[in-house]
């Protein structure tokens, strides 16, 4: 059983690293400051909502993009959604993909459209596994008799 | 030692996003910054809280007075854009005095005069910060 100073520095080092990747930014520490004790769930809470929303949002994109017309409204829809989402939890590299996918939307370009559908998929599951890493850590150090240290 | 809070003394916050994430989000940043909040999901049901109809009808309501301090809003949302719901209620007379804040993701220089002239108090850009709230919440103290 890794001893709480431990599992903490382990977590300071892999936060640091999200941060430094790009896979996080500033906005997911404004996230982390909402937190409190009358609400000690909020993070995790809305991560949850933007993973649900996400797979749905992956959904209705892979749908539009098959049709035999494409609506390239429609698409870009949802791809606004998956930015601003996005962008309000501090998944900067699926914020940052999402620019680039509508730019297509408003070229109608199908290419470069399945191309960022795939490529923003590749980015949501690596954010949502980083995050998911990041919620057991805190979780062992809560278990360990810890508290997880703030980030500034 | 707990704050009480007289009703009257926290402002009552509608904050309207179509974004399931960006709702909870603002209800928090407010609710952090001591405001009791009330969220919509579009500029219709938006409407329909504060008592405004299509038609332009105004519902008064008997004794439990509905008291709206601010209004903050999404810009882009389907069907009623942000810039509809100021434009309706600056319209309405018993309305036209609450602020309404305009939120937009995108900086886009012609649609924050657009909202400026229209007589939004403030445009913000998303995602909000904590300390963007407060800011606003300080200058809602002012303004009562």
């Amino acid at each position: 059983m890794a001893a709480v100073s431990q599992l903490q520095r382990q977590f300071i080092e892999y936060t640091t690293s999200l941060y430094n990747e790009g896979y996080l930014d500033d906005q997911f520490t404004q996230l982390q400051k909402l937190q409190d004790e009358s609400n000690p769930e909020f993070v995790v809470e809305v991560v949850s909502l933007f993973f649900e929303d996400s797979e749905k949002l992956l959904n209705n994109l892979a749908t539009a993009l098959q049709q035999k017309i494409v609506d390239y409204k429609q698409v870009d829809s949802h791809v606004h959604q998956f930015k601003g989402s996005s962008s309000s939890i501090g998944a900067q590299r699926v914020t940052n993909v999402c620019v680039h996918f509508r730019n297509y939307c408003e070229e109608k370009n199908l290419d470069g459209c399945l191309r960022c559908l795939q490529q923003v998929k590749h980015e949501y599951i690596l954010v949502r596994n980083k995050l998911e890493t990041l919620f057991r850590l805190e979780q062992q150090i809560v278990q360990a008799g810890g508290s997880i240290p703030m980030m500034e | 030692m707990s704050m009480e809070y007289h009703e009257e003394d926290v402002p009552h916050v509608l904050a309207v996003d179509d974004n399931l994430i960006d709702r909870k989000l603002i209800e928090k940043l407010l609710k952090t910054s001591s405001c009791r909040v009330t969220t919509a999901e579009n500029g219709m049901r938006a409407l329909e809280y504060l008592g405004l109809r299509e038609n332009h009808q105004e519902d008064h309501f008997n004794g439990n007075v509905l008291k709206v301090n601010m209004i903050i809003t999404d810009y882009c949302m389907p069907g009623m854009t942000g810039y509809e719901l100021l434009q309706k209620i600056k319209e309405s007379s018993v309305l036209k005095d609450v602020p309404v804040v305009i939120m937009s993701s995108e900086n886009i220089q012609t649609r924050i005069n657009e909202c400026l002239e229209k007589g939004a108090q403030t445009f913000m850009l998303k995602p909000l910060k904590l300390s963007d709230v407060k800011k606003l919440r300080h200058q809602l103290t002012n303004v009562n």
